[in-house]
């Protein structure tokens, strides 16, 4: 079991790391055309970036 | 197309639907059985983020600049990740405190401060405002489009035409009114909460997520081939291309695309409806964890096709005249999709009736409560300090306050509709309640902060914004003249309010989001840095900071002092929430203090505190100070007092934190000290004992004796056979005297070393054989068998032979007086080791537990509780015995286990093994 | 009325002394050899003063005046403590615990009759 103090740390870590994905310099590398999957490098990265972010509150917040 | 009264049938029948899962919310709460305590629900309320403006206005806003749209998405996301940090803590805080609003939270925070709770309500109001106002603009716009199959936007002059009586948002406005009346203020609760209406919500974010997914699914496959032929397309397009990688152009600089994710960072908490929902409406913190992923997963999902939807639009639409805002609704009517478009439009109306329900139910009670009461209440004209039943009055205020809300938004409407797209309006107040949050995450984490620096900063930052975004709104509507933002006012070119001090190239939100902030911020730290608190201010101030240190015990430090009556505290209590419901209260208060009725308690601050936090409840922080300080006598407390109070608490609440962490080594150390004490104690208490000791087996035959001596004396006619009986008791306690007289002398001996030893060489054999002979009479009363196992011959061994026959008499005697009584058998045996006898008492008794094994060759001390047990016999043979077996260099001791009769063994070195002991070869030469 | 007097002292010689002194005053007697006999013979006999040993085996004297105290029905039984530890402390220590008088062995039976009865209010 994680202690209430432990969690918050890690949330804040997956804050950090969300500011990070969703910041200068990392998004000007996909703000360029050119598809993934049909899919625009941008759009791609964004929607995926946010559902790792997700994927980790999830994981952290669920894990016993 | 779909006929009007179709569409109005339809409408009514989804709001029929709504009234229906609300009332029946309702109806379970009221049974207890909640059907909204689950973490699903109470993410699903919390999309009542998306409103119309996602429903509508996101594609509008993705039409013209790509991904630009996304921060308002993202940025709650990383805010729930501080949730846990932040969040949890105002849901503690509010709960502890029954805070039912923003502005009460704030007012709270910063010693109940009326001033501040009326201007944070003012700030929440004017902000908000525009905000519902586009609620109805999408509902009455979309009503418009989907009746009229005029896929052209209607536009605002031409609306201006209309009469109100003929104005669909108008009966909007008011049906929205009659819902939130309905469902936000059907009763008054000390805790504000709204079951049905959260269930109601609940389950409009459901259908506004699958219509805008339904969508998305036909545009993406059912127009176009999948996400890469639309896009592939997309990329073809002249006015698309160049969204594909936006930033620096369409979506603006990276800057401002972080400023938007910080505005709705803060948003998605200080906005009022999340305040609301998140806060107020909470049925359990622990339902906050799973929220933190839900929520942003719901996020994202109504997201993902935005960017198809505009670009479809866009493409399609690239002849027509259609405002992307409302590409949801055309895309499907242009494809002649009725089912769909109507799905569509009740997945909007969903949107934009719960952002409104819900908003408009949260400005109320913060009108009600910070604004029109504490005006209210201070009238001293209105005499409303002595009207009975007040609760009418609250829930009427509020109602009031509802239609009013909706009214001054429809009026907004109709004057300013069009000044802006969707997204615009929708920033500016995000701006507005971004105000918030310097005094209330300041408030929670920094004690330092005072109510004239929240006022001051809360102040400032909303003039700024208004000169920064409200009014340039006004002048683009024409109520200003233009030339206040081309030229800035007075011609200054410093204060043109898109230009602030010459600060250009920022787009207008990221422009005054970042001078209120500044603003806000600045004064807020600095004021609070120059002035100091009062006392309440800085009890509170604790309280909230420290929310999670106090461990949940409200009960704990109340800064309060002074008189009150029982009576006087329910009777206010009654007038606010009527007096069955105060009566309700006051009991079940009484009951959780132990007493059965709320008389029998005293008047207590617990009590007091309690009063003014159901109030709260009820009227606010800010009020119920006021209301409860006009029936109680408070002293003044000055902040030394409250210093103090508090200190003394946070010195209890530090110390055990000490103590917990410190706790292992602290028992450590004491553990040890405790043994080295209890061994000098015990030392002490030995020697004390054992004159005590004595001094009690002396006295006991003494008494006898003296007894019968002054009864045979006193009575000199006492029978032959009495005389006998009392003589032979004196007779036998005399014995008995003179027995424990020489043992003690004795035990004295040979403790100090003073004792006469005769010295010889013994036969050990011969010595148990005379043993044997002289209890042998002793045997044969108690009827014991005793077995002898002796071996032919032994080694002799040096050592005074009538020592030696006492021990082993002692031995023996011991294990006839112990041993079982009905079938008592006693063995005694001799072995030879290779340097010593060992000689073997065994009895068949009830034999001696692990602890009393030591005890018995202490002196006085018999297997039982030396104070309560009476021995039997002296309790001082065991101990002469081992001395003297000791003096000769053997050992003496006992093995035993309960029930199965004990061993007494010693040994005795052998003569040439004891060569070397000096006393005996002195002795010997002697 | 007779009254009753209730011996709780397990050395049986000392027990047949106070018998003989007590029946000799006319009082009725019944004896206890333990505490724990003490407090059912209390139950049973509800005597009207205990001559209470302070040393026995199961249950001290100590411990038996405690528990009479406690109940609120016995609050009229009267107590004399016996014991053969004649220190200041245990003395304090009885009377604290609600015992009407403190008696050290050996006693003089004429002192210790004559207690009795001032006890008694005779």
């Amino acid at each position: 079991m994680i202690t209430p103090g432990i969690k918050g740390q890690q949330l804040v870590a997956v804050f950090l790391l969300g500011c990070l994905f969703f910041n200068y310099p990392l998004l000007s590398l996909f703000n360029q055309s050119g598809t993934v999957f049909g899919v625009p490098v941008l759009y791609a990265y964004l929607f995926l970036a946010w559902g790792v972010v997700i994927g980790l509150l999830a994981l952290v917040i669920e894990r016993r | 197309m779909l006929q009007g009264w179709v569409i109005i049938l339809i409408s009514g029948a989804y709001l029929g639907v709504l009234f229906a899962i609300a009332y029946y919310g309702d109806k379970r709460a009221d049974a207890g059985r909640s059907i909204i305590a689950n973490p699903y629900i109470y993410s699903l309320s919390l999309a009542v983020y998306a409103t119309a403006w996602t429903f509508y206005g996101s594609v509008g806003r993705a039409a013209s600049n790509g991904v630009g749209f996304l921060p308002i998405y993202i940025g709650p996301t990383l805010m729930m990740a501080l949730w846990w940090v932040v969040m949890r803590k105002i849901i503690r805080i509010s709960k502890m405190n029954r805070i039912t609003s923003l502005a009460d939270f704030i007012a709270s925070r910063y010693g109940k401060s009326a001033l501040l709770g009326g201007l944070v309500t003012i700030i929440a109001v004017v902000g908000i405002v525009p905000y519902i106002s586009l609620q109805l603009k999408a509902i009455s716009n979309s009503f418009e489009i989907i009746k009229s199959d005029n896929l052209e936007i209607i536009r605002a002059g031409q609306l201006g035409t209309v009469p109100i009586l003929g104005d669909t948002a108008f009966y909007v406005a008011m049906l929205l009114a009659t819902f939130s009346i309905l469902f936000g203020t059907r009763h008054l609760d000390a805790s504000e909460r709204h079951e049905g209406l959260v269930a109601a919500i609940a389950f409009e974010s459901l259908v506004k997520l699958l219509a805008f997914l339904a969508v998305g699914v036909f545009v993406t496959f059912g127009i176009y081939n999948g996400f890469g032929d639309l896009f592939g397309r997309a990329a073809d397009h002249p006015k698309l291309a160049q969204l594909l990688n936006p930033f620096g152009g369409a979506a603006g600089s990276f800057a401002s695309w972080a400023w938007l994710t910080f505005l709705s960072m803060l948003a998605i908490m200080f906005l009022p409806r999340q305040f609301q929902i998140a806060v107020v409406e909470n049925v359990d913190e622990n339902h906050l964890s799973k929220a933190m992923w839900l929520f942003p997963l719901y996020m994202l999902a109504i997201n993902v096709f935005v960017l198809p939807i505009a670009f479809g639009g866009v493409m399609h639409f690239s002849n027509a005249p259609v405002d992307p805002d409302t590409f949801v609704l055309t895309l499907p009517m242009a494809e002649r999709q009725e089912w769909l478009a109507l799905l569509v439009y009740i997945g909007g109306l969903s949107a934009a009736t719960g952002m409104v329900i819900v908003e408009t139910i949260a400005l109320s009670t913060m009108v009600c409560n910070d604004l029109v009461m504490p005006v209210l209440l201070r009238m001293k004209g209105l005499r409303l300090n002595e009207s009975p039943d007040l609760s009418g009055l609250l829930l009427g205020i509020r109602r009031w306050a509802i239609v009013s809300i909706l009214l001054l938004g429809y009026l907004y409407f109709r004057l300013a509709g069009e000044a802006y797209a969707l997204v615009a309006i929708g920033l500016i107040s995000f701006a507005a309640v971004a105000q918030f949050g310097p005094p209330i995450i300041g408030g929670i984490f920094w004690k330092g902060g005072t109510r004239m620096g929240a006022l001051a900063g809360l102040s400032a930052g909303f003039a700024v914004w208004a000169y920064t975004l409200l009014l340039p709104s006004f002048a683009k509507s024409g109520w200003l003249p233009l030339s206040f933002i081309e030229q800035g006012p007075f011609g200054i070119a410093l204060l043109k309010p898109l230009q602030l001090f010459g600060l250009e190239g920022l787009d207008q939100i990221t422009h005054s989001l970042l001078w209120s902030m500044l603003a806000n911020v600045g004064t807020f730290v600095t004021v609070s840095l120059v002035g100091h608190e009062s006392a309440v201010e800085h009890s509170q101030a604790s309280l909230f900071v420290d929310v999670f240190k106090r461990g949940g015990d409200t009960s704990g430090v109340h800064l309060w002092r002074g008189t009150a009556s029982v009576e006087d505290l329910q009777a206010l209590l009654g007038r606010f929430l009527g007096p069955e419901r105060a009566h309700e209260a006051f009991v079940a208060y009484a009951q959780r203090r132990g007493a059965l009725m709320p008389q029998h308690l005293e008047p207590d601050a617990d009590m007091v505190h309690f009063a003014e936090t159901q109030l709260a409840g009820a009227i606010g922080g800010a009020s119920a100070r006021i209301m409860v300080a006009s029936v109680v006598k408070e002293e003044e407390l000055t902040i030394e007092e409250v210093m103090g109070m508090l200190d003394e608490a946070s010195q209890i609440i530090a110390y055990s934190h000490q103590l917990q962490q410190k706790s292992r080594e602290l028992e450590e150390a004491t553990a040890e000290l405790r043994a080295a004490n209890e061994r000098l104690k015990e030392l002490d208490r030995l020697k004390d004992d054992f004159v005590s000791t004595v001094s009690h087996e002396l006295r006991t035959p003494l008494t006898s004796i003296r007894a019968f001596s002054e009864i045979l004396h006193d009575n000199p006619g006492l029978d032959a056979g009495e005389r006998g009986k009392f003589l032979n008791i004196i007779i036998k306690e005399s014995e008995r005297l003179t027995r424990l007289i020489n043992q003690v002398l004795d035990l004295a001996k040979l403790e100090s070393g003073k004792a006469e030893w005769h010295v010889s060489e013994l036969d050990v054999r011969e010595v148990i054989e005379d043993c044997i002979n002289a209890t042998s009479q002793l045997f044969r009363e108690r009827n014991v068998r005793l077995e002898t196992h002796l071996p032919a011959a032994v080694p002799l061994i040096v050592a005074d032979r009538d020592r030696l026959v006492q021990v082993v008499i002692n031995l023996l005697s011991n294990a006839v007086k112990f041993c079982n009584p009905k079938d008592g058998r006693v063995a005694i045996s001799l072995h030879r080791h290779p340097d010593s006898l060992q000689v073997d008492v065994k009895d068949n008794g009830p034999g001696i537990g692990a602890r009393d094994q030591v005890v018995i060759f202490e002196k006085f001390r018999q297997a039982g509780d030396n104070l309560t047990e009476k021995p039997q016999g002296t309790g001082l043979g065991l101990p002469i015995s081992r001395q003297i077996v000791e003096h000769f260099g053997g050992r003496l001791w006992v093995e035993s286990e309960p029930g199965k009769g004990a061993t007494f063994s010693f040994t005795l070195p052998l003569a040439a093994s004891r060569a070397g002991a000096a006393g005996a070869a002195a002795e010997k030469a002697a | 009325m007779t009254k009753k007097v209730l011996i709780a002292d397990d050395e049986p010689n000392i027990v047949v002394s106070l018998e003989f002194l007590m029946e000799r005053n006319g009082y009725v007697v019944k004896v206890a050899n333990n505490g724990e006999d003490a407090l059912k013979c209390v139950a049973e006999f509800v005597p009207d003063l205990i001559l209470l040993d302070v040393m026995m085996p199961h249950m001290s004297g100590y411990d038996v005046c405690q528990k009479i105290r406690e109940n609120p029905a016995w609050q009229n039984i009267k107590i004399i403590m016996l014991t053969a530890k004649g220190r200041e402390v245990e003395v304090t220590k009885g009377i604290a615990l609600g015992a009407d008088a403190y008696v050290t062995k050996p006693f003089s039976t004429k002192e210790l009759t004559a207690k009795v009865r001032e006890i008694l209010g005779e």
